[in-house]
């Protein structure tokens, strides 16, 4: 069986990445920017269990399972989070929340 | 046992009923605290006579001495350290005694005061008057310059309070000036008192002592200074005079002293008369003539000139004021005069009469107070005109009155007399003030005869002018007021006719100071000779530098 | 050995005791009770005085040091470097002590049984009889002390209870118990200006001797005396003190004290233990004394008490030095005075005029007089015993007492002379002018006060204390029959008041006003008071110096004093002694027509007052005293009769003098005056003359003449217009001495007092100064502290830091848009810099 490179998984992983980013970086709706940032967080999760494999280590793995349950965490708090300022705002657009301005 | 533990003992028993008044219930209690705070004090007064019993006379040395280490610091290359270092010679041990007596006197004739029902607050007012005592036996019995200062200090709280709580109209402003007065002079004491440590490097008395006997010129030449000059001294001598001088007071440094009396309720001016004015005399004999004892021969004609003036000026005040308290209270300005030409005439004579005086003018003229309290209370007022007849109004009071008020006059066989007498005697027979002093000094005794007995007359005779709202009850004395009568007459009669005890208490001890100051002031003049004479040659040898130079 | 002179101290415990049970239980006892118990006291002391006189008598006048009872461990007691001071309570018996015990405590007695009826309708009798057997304890302590301190105890208890006797009706209503507190109060501060004297002697004595004793122990007063009558040989200094005070004498008396000096230099100490086996020795045999106890060169001076060292020092040479103690130190004249250093006699001289001031003070004196006649406002026993004979006698028992130190310094003796001079005149002249018949005893009083301070001042001493003890039996009686004249005209003017009422309603009026002491309301009560009438005769007759009468002896023997003063050589004796003969003369002249006045105005002539018509004789208790005074006005004058007048075959001569002689070391029998009768003769003429004077002018009736506008009446004298209008009027105002004192002293001290507390001390010092000065001050620095100082500097700084930051954080804050995309851009950028830094390195490393 060939095995795929670990490039193809580095490259696959930073396209994921960057799509996130920019997911990030330019949608005005908070879902999906949330949504964005949980491929961002998906894409390191890959590159993680690439080197893990590559390296036969399995502290990249662990990490894993740790940022899986960090973001399954995350989920439920951040959604909990728009939910409270849709009720506050009528609004997910967070181009509308600057109250933070200085 | 340590027999200094009688009188860390004798200094601590106030505390402890300090703190035992705390846990008495101020609401339910309002008699159990006063039976308390008098139960300690005469406690501490029993222990205190203990100690006087134990006391050996022929010792001129501290005695019943404690020393626990309590600070050492490093300043530069030098140790500094300071102890809790108490002890008991011939000077002090008298003044203890005053203490302990007066204090249940005070603690007594509160038992009725009106102001404490009007006002309250029995608990703070007690716990105040035993805190009191702690700091005042503190002053007297500690032998180091730091703690002595947080004692010295630490007597001014209770005081403001006692004037600024339940004291009359102007209270406020007599407690603030009282305690602003006294506290920038001790600033400058402190000042000094740092000053000395760092340069004797040490805090401990007796220790300073001896240095400064090794070298009598030692505050001149700090700092490895071999120099002429004699400011530093003189600067030093000063500060501790003007703190001292504050508490006497000596005049001019005496306009609290009619507010705060006059202002303060009975027990706080006869406390104040009684035992802490002698603080400012105690610290010149104890600070001044020891630390110094060249500064003080070299202004003893100035400082007993001030006692001298204070003398007449004092008697000649008081006799113009038509309020009884502010004439009793001009009076203590005068006696203390006596107290401070006794000191500084430098004999044995006069030191004794000085220190017996202080003992005298607690009794004699906290006696005064007493009456006028007593007065106070049935009259409330403090006008002359509006007493009259009052010895037919009260015989026995009148009676008794009339003992205190001979003995404050100084009629001999009576207390005052004895003090004195032997203060002007010295004064006499000192090498360093000539013989005007005990000119002007004796006309003060005329003079006391003027205003006690204008206040006599004025007050206990003349026509009936009955006190306000006057029942049977009224011109009865009650126990209380007895009780603190009677041992003022006792001690009164006693030190007018055997006053012998007194003296040998502190003989030795005078003795020894005198002749320390008579010593100091030799070998500091050879030194300030020697100096000058180095300083002189080595003018000299840089002229002929110079000269060869040329 | 029960000896009787330890009994001394018993004259001051018992009327210690006496007051004591009146103090507390007097109203409990009743007035005879109290009064009882008062006069059981006084006549004890009187007994134990008689007691001490006949121990005296019979042991040559030994005089005997007394320690009190055991429990009393001395007094003032100092342990000093040098002068180490030991004052001791200390009794003292000796002939003068004696005499004045005996005066003190006879007049005393009789005066307390007088009280007994006098008192009795004053509610304070407890406390009046009180403060007597106080009064007589403290006097007695002044009599009887070893030393000046314990003496000035007495001399200030007997101001004390003057003063509270002198006030004893302070609680009269309104003025007149004002006035008597005011007289009590004057009484008390010119005794105190005397006390000044007092202290400022004792110091100075102090610190020339080292002691304020009189004699010590075993030392002996008068040393030629005491060996005559040991009937040992003489030495031959005692032969040519007989002559008198000549210079040739005293020469001779130094020389051989330095004789004896070098002989007991070495012997010192050996001396004294021979001296306490002597007084071992005495207490086996009685009084036997060896040679050598009777005689003081066995001490060192410095064992000595004062006036025995003052008497060694006055003698030494200039230069010259003796040995002083037994540690072998030198003493010469030279006094070492805190920074001063004095002769002997210069010291000796201060000591002497201090000592006088205080007897100026006491015994009412030029210029401290002026309080005695004020006095009389106390009750008239208190009077009788008080000022007139006892207490104010003590300024003249003070100075007899130091009759060394007033030898030793003659100037200061013309000055004492002339104070009693001129105080003699003094009361003389003034006693003319008044109308209250105890302010004119009073005055009498003062003058014959001068006349014993005059004799001092001419070396009689024994002459002043003879005038004192007849003057206190005569003068005793004035008061006290006084007394009983008031009494009597305040029992007359009740009885008026009783059963006149109604009938005069002018009477009414003059009640109020009505004063029982006034002369002017009296008159005729020879014949109301027959008793008192006789004996206020005999007493006036002994005071006028009539011959036989006490007063006549003692009088002249002061006289005679004077007189041999002119013919010893010495220009300041002569002067001293014409100017006190002469005012002594004239002082007498008006003695006699003073007191005829006051007869004439008392007695004789008609009543001028209801009141005085209706005056009883007084009751027994009262009577029974003045007689006694009165037969001992005659007789007591004959103790000391003198040489020269045919009267050895009945009385001993000289007894007087003998007896005080053992006291008073420079007195003989040789130098006591004959009796001379010229000088006899002018004085009584001038007596009898002055009597007739005073009968022309007041008698027959003219004692007092009405005017319209005075309902009471002037004196003639003032009638007579002219010059003697204005010495009358002078006199009546006390030659102006009390407004002197008033305008000179006295409101300048009340005025610069007022000055310096309301002013100076209250205004300035405490209010503006500590407001202003102080204060102010305080509240400028602190301004400037706040304005400049903290705000623009202090607070500028910290504001200017927090102003920086805020200028630009308000910069910085742009960059927080509140867009999270923003931040996420920054974050990458971020990233983006770090990954840049983190792998430029390896690419710039090459590889």
């Amino acid at each position: 069986m060939t095995s795929v490179g670990i490039e193809a998984f580095v490259a696959l992983s930073m396209i994921l990445f960057i799509i996130g980013a920019m997911g990030v970086l330019l949608r005005r709706n908070a879902i999906i920017i949330f949504m964005s940032v949980e491929l961002m967080l998906n894409a390191t999760n890959l590159a993680l269990a690439a080197f893990s494999r590559q390296w036969g280590n399995l502290d990249g793995q662990i990490f894993t399972f740790f940022i899986i349950t960090v973001a399954a965490a995350e989920v439920a708090v951040g959604l909990a989070l728009i939910v409270a300022i849709f009720r506050n705002k009528q609004s997910i657009n967070v181009d509308d929340l600057h109250q933070m301005e200085g | 046992m340590d027999s200094g533990f009688l009188t860390t003992l004798v200094l601590f028993l106030p505390m402890v009923g300090f703190g035992v008044l705390l846990f008495v219930d101020s609401e339910k209690n309002k008699e159990a605290l006063k039976w308390v705070a008098l139960g300690f004090s005469i406690v501490t007064f029993f222990f205190s006579l203990a100690l006087w019993a134990g006391f050996d006379n022929a010792n001129p040395d501290l005695q019943f001495v404690q020393q626990w280490n309590w600070l050492s610091i490093q300043i530069g290359s030098t140790q500094i350290s300071s102890d809790y270092y108490v002890g008991v010679d011939g000077l002090s041990m008298l003044l203890i005694v005053l203490t302990t007596f007066i204090m249940p006197i005070g603690i007594l004739i509160s038992f009725n005061a009106s102001v404490l029902k009007e006002r309250g607050r029995e608990k703070l007012y007690y716990s105040l008057l035993l805190l009191l005592e702690w700091a005042m036996l503190g002053v007297f019995m500690i032998q180091d310059l730091i703690v002595f200062y947080v004692f010295w200090e630490v007597t001014l709280v209770p005081m403001y309070f006692l004037i600024g709580i339940w004291g009359s109209e102007e209270r406020v402003y007599a407690a603030v000036k009282f305690f602003l007065y006294t506290m920038s002079g001790s600033i400058l004491m402190l000042i000094a008192i740092l000053f000395v440590g760092n340069a004797a490097g040490t805090f401990i008395l007796p220790d300073i002592i001896a240095q400064v006997q090794a070298n009598p010129n030692l505050w001149n030449e700090t700092a490895g200074m071999a120099s002429s000059s004699t400011v530093t001294g003189s600067l030093l001598f000063g500060a501790f005079f003007i703190a001292f001088a504050i508490k006497v007071p000596i005049f001019p440094f005496h306009s609290w002293l009619p507010d705060a009396h006059v202002q303060a309720p009975t027990a706080g001016s006869v406390i104040l008369a009684g035992v802490l004015l002698k603080m400012g005399t105690y610290g010149l004999v104890r600070f001044n003539l020891q630390l110094f004892p060249a500064e003080s021969v070299q202004f003893a004609p100035l400082i007993a000139g001030l006692g001298v003036v204070g003398i007449i000026y004092g008697a000649w005040v008081s006799y113009a004021q038509d309020n009884v308290k502010k004439l009793v209270a001009y009076s203590s300005v005068s006696h203390l005069g006596f107290v401070v030409l006794g000191i500084f005439a430098l004999n044995s004579q006069g030191l004794q009469g000085a220190t017996l005086q202080m003992v005298n003018h607690g009794i004699s003229t906290g006696g005064l107070f007493l009456l006028v309290g007593i007065l106070y209370e049935r009259w409330h007022t403090k006008e002359m005109a509006d007493y009259g007849g009052v010895w037919k109004l009260m015989p026995l009071f009148g009676g008794i009155s009339l003992v205190i008020a001979l003995s404050s006059m100084g009629l001999p066989g009576l207390n005052g007399f004895v003090g004195e007498f032997t203060i002007l005697m010295g004064s006499v027979g000192s090498v360093y003030l000539n013989f005007f002093f005990t000119l002007l000094g004796t006309i003060g005794v005329i003079l006391a005869a003027t205003y006690i007995l204008k206040m006599y007359q004025h007050v206990y005779m003349g026509d009936n002018k009955p006190a306000p709202h006057a029942d049977e009850n009224t011109y009865k004395l009650h126990w209380t007021e007895l009780a603190v009568l009677i041992p003022i007459l006792f001690a009164i009669f006693w030190i007018g006719i055997q006053p012998g005890k007194f003296f040998d208490t502190m003989g030795s001890s005078a003795k020894q100071l005198v002749a320390y100051v008579d010593e100091s002031y030799d070998a500091y003049e050879t030194r300030q000779a020697d100096l000058e004479a180095e300083s002189a040659a080595q003018v000299e040898t840089n002229d002929a530098t110079e000269d060869s130079g040329d | 050995m029960l000896n009787l002179v330890q009994m001394v101290p018993l004259v001051v415990f018992i009327p210690a005791i006496g007051a004591i049970i009146n103090l507390f239980w007097g109203a409990k006892l009743g007035v005879k009770g109290s009064g009882y118990v008062a006069s059981g006291a006084a006549i004890l002391t009187f007994i134990i005085s008689v007691l001490l006189y006949s121990y005296l008598t019979a042991n040559h006048g030994i005089a005997q040091v007394v320690d009190p009872l055991p429990f009393f461990d001395g007094w003032i007691r100092i342990d000093a470097v040098d002068f180490a001071v030991h004052i001791p309570w200390q009794f003292r018996v000796d002939s003068l002590t004696v005499v004045m015990l005996l005066v003190v405590t006879g007049v005393g007695s009789l005066i307390h049984i007088y009280s007994i009826g006098y008192i009795s309708h004053d509610p304070k009798y407890g406390l009046f009889f009180a403060y007597l057997n106080m009064f007589l304890g403290f006097m007695l302590i002044l009599v009887t002390s070893n030393n000046f301190l314990m003496m000035f105890v007495g001399w200030e208890g007997v101001g004390v209870m003057s003063f509270l006797l002198i006030g004893f009706w302070w609680d009269k209503k309104g003025e007149i118990g004002w006035q008597n507190g005011n007289a009590a109060r004057k009484a008390m501060i010119l005794n105190r200006i005397g006390d000044f004297g007092i202290l400022m002697a004792i110091f100075l004595m102090f610190w020339t001797f080292g002691t304020v004793t009189y004699y010590d122990a075993g030392e002996v007063a008068n040393t030629c005396f005491q060996l005559e009558g040991a009937g040992y040989t003489l030495p031959t200094e005692c032969e040519s003190e007989g002559h008198g005070e000549e210079a040739s004498g005293e020469e001779t008396e130094a020389a051989s004290v330095e004789e004896g000096e070098a002989e007991h230099a070495e012997t010192g100490s050996a001396a004294e233990e021979e001296h306490a086996t002597g007084e071992e020795g005495e207490a086996e045999h009685g009084l036997v004394l060896s040679e050598e106890e009777l005689d003081n060169s066995l001490f060192y001076p410095s064992q000595l008490g004062v006036f025995a060292q003052a008497e060694r020092l006055l003698n030494l040479e200039d230069g010259e030095e003796i040995a002083w103690d037994a540690d072998g130190n030198m003493r010469g004249r030279d006094v070492q005075l805190g920074t001063w250093t004095l002769d002997i006699k210069t010291v000796v001289t201060m000591i002497v005029l201090f000592l006088l001031l205080g007897a100026a003070g006491k015994s009412a004196q030029f210029p401290l007089l002026v309080w005695l006649p004020d006095a009389m406002a106390g009750p008239t026993p208190v009077s009788a015993l008080m000022h007139a004979a006892t207490m104010v006698t003590a300024g003249v028992y003070l100075l007899v007492r130091s009759n060394v130190l007033i030898d030793g310094a003659p100037e200061a003796q013309f000055i004492i002379a002339m104070v009693g001079a001129i105080t003699a005149l003094f009361g003389g002249i003034a006693a003319v002018g008044q109308w209250d018949i105890k302010r004119v005893l009073a005055f009498s009083t003062i003058s014959q006060l001068g006349f014993m301070v005059a004799a001092i001042g001419v070396g009689g001493y024994v002459a002043a204390i003879f005038h004192l003890a007849t003057h206190a039996v005569f003068k005793a009686l004035l008061f006290l029959g006084s007394g009983s004249v008031i009494h009597g005209v305040e029992h007359g003017q009740h009885h008026v008041h009783e059963y006149g009422r109604g009938h005069d309603a002018d009477d009414e009026h003059h009640d109020d006003e009505f004063d029982p002491q006034d002369m002017r309301n009296m008159g005729g009560l020879s014949r109301r008071m027959p008793v008192t009438y006789i004996t206020y005769l005999m007493g006036m007759l002994a005071l006028s110096g009539i011959p036989i009468f006490a007063g006549f002896w003692s009088k002249d023997e002061i006289l005679a004093h004077a007189y041999e003063r002119l013919s010893t050589g010495n220009t300041l004796e002569s002067l001293g002694g014409i100017i006190v003969l002469a005012t002594l003369l004239l002082a007498a002249g008006f003695t006699a027509f003073y007191m005829w006045r006051q007869m004439e105005m008392v007695f004789f002539g008609k009543a001028r007052s209801k009141a005085a018509s209706h005056a009883p004789e007084s009751v027994g208790w009262m009577v029974i005293p003045l007689l006694i005074l009165a037969i001992g006005s005659i007789f007591v004058g004959f103790i000391n009769v003198p040489s020269g007048v045919g009267l050895s075959w009945l009385f001993p001569l000289h007894n007087f003098t003998n007896f005080l002689e053992s006291s008073i070391p420079s007195i003989t029998i040789e130098g006591a005056g004959g009796f001379i009768w010229l000088l006899a003769i002018v004085a009584t003429g001038l007596a009898v003359g002055a009597i007739f004077l005073a009968r022309s002018l007041y008698g027959h009736g003219k004692a007092i003449v009405a005017h319209d506008s005075d309902a009471l009446g002037v004196d003639p004298l003032w009638n007579m217009g002219g010059m003697t209008r204005m010495l009358w009027s002078a006199a009546s105002h006390r030659l102006y001495l009390d407004d002197l004192y008033h305008a000179v002293f006295l409101y300048p001290y009340e005025r610069i007092g007022y000055f310096l507390a309301v002013v100076l001390d209250w205004r300035f010092f405490h209010d503006y100064f500590h407001n202003n000065v102080i204060h102010r001050g305080f509240n400028a620095i602190g301004t400037i502290l706040k304005n400049p100082v903290d705000i623009g500097l202090i607070d500028g700084t910290v504001n200017g830091v927090g102003k920086l930051i805020n200028w630009f954080s308000g910069r910085t804050r742009r960059i927080q848009t509140g867009f999270v995309r923003t931040y996420a851009i920054a974050i990458l950028f971020g990233v983006v810099v770090v990954i840049i830094l983190m792998v430029a390195p390896v690419f710039m490393n090459g590889s």
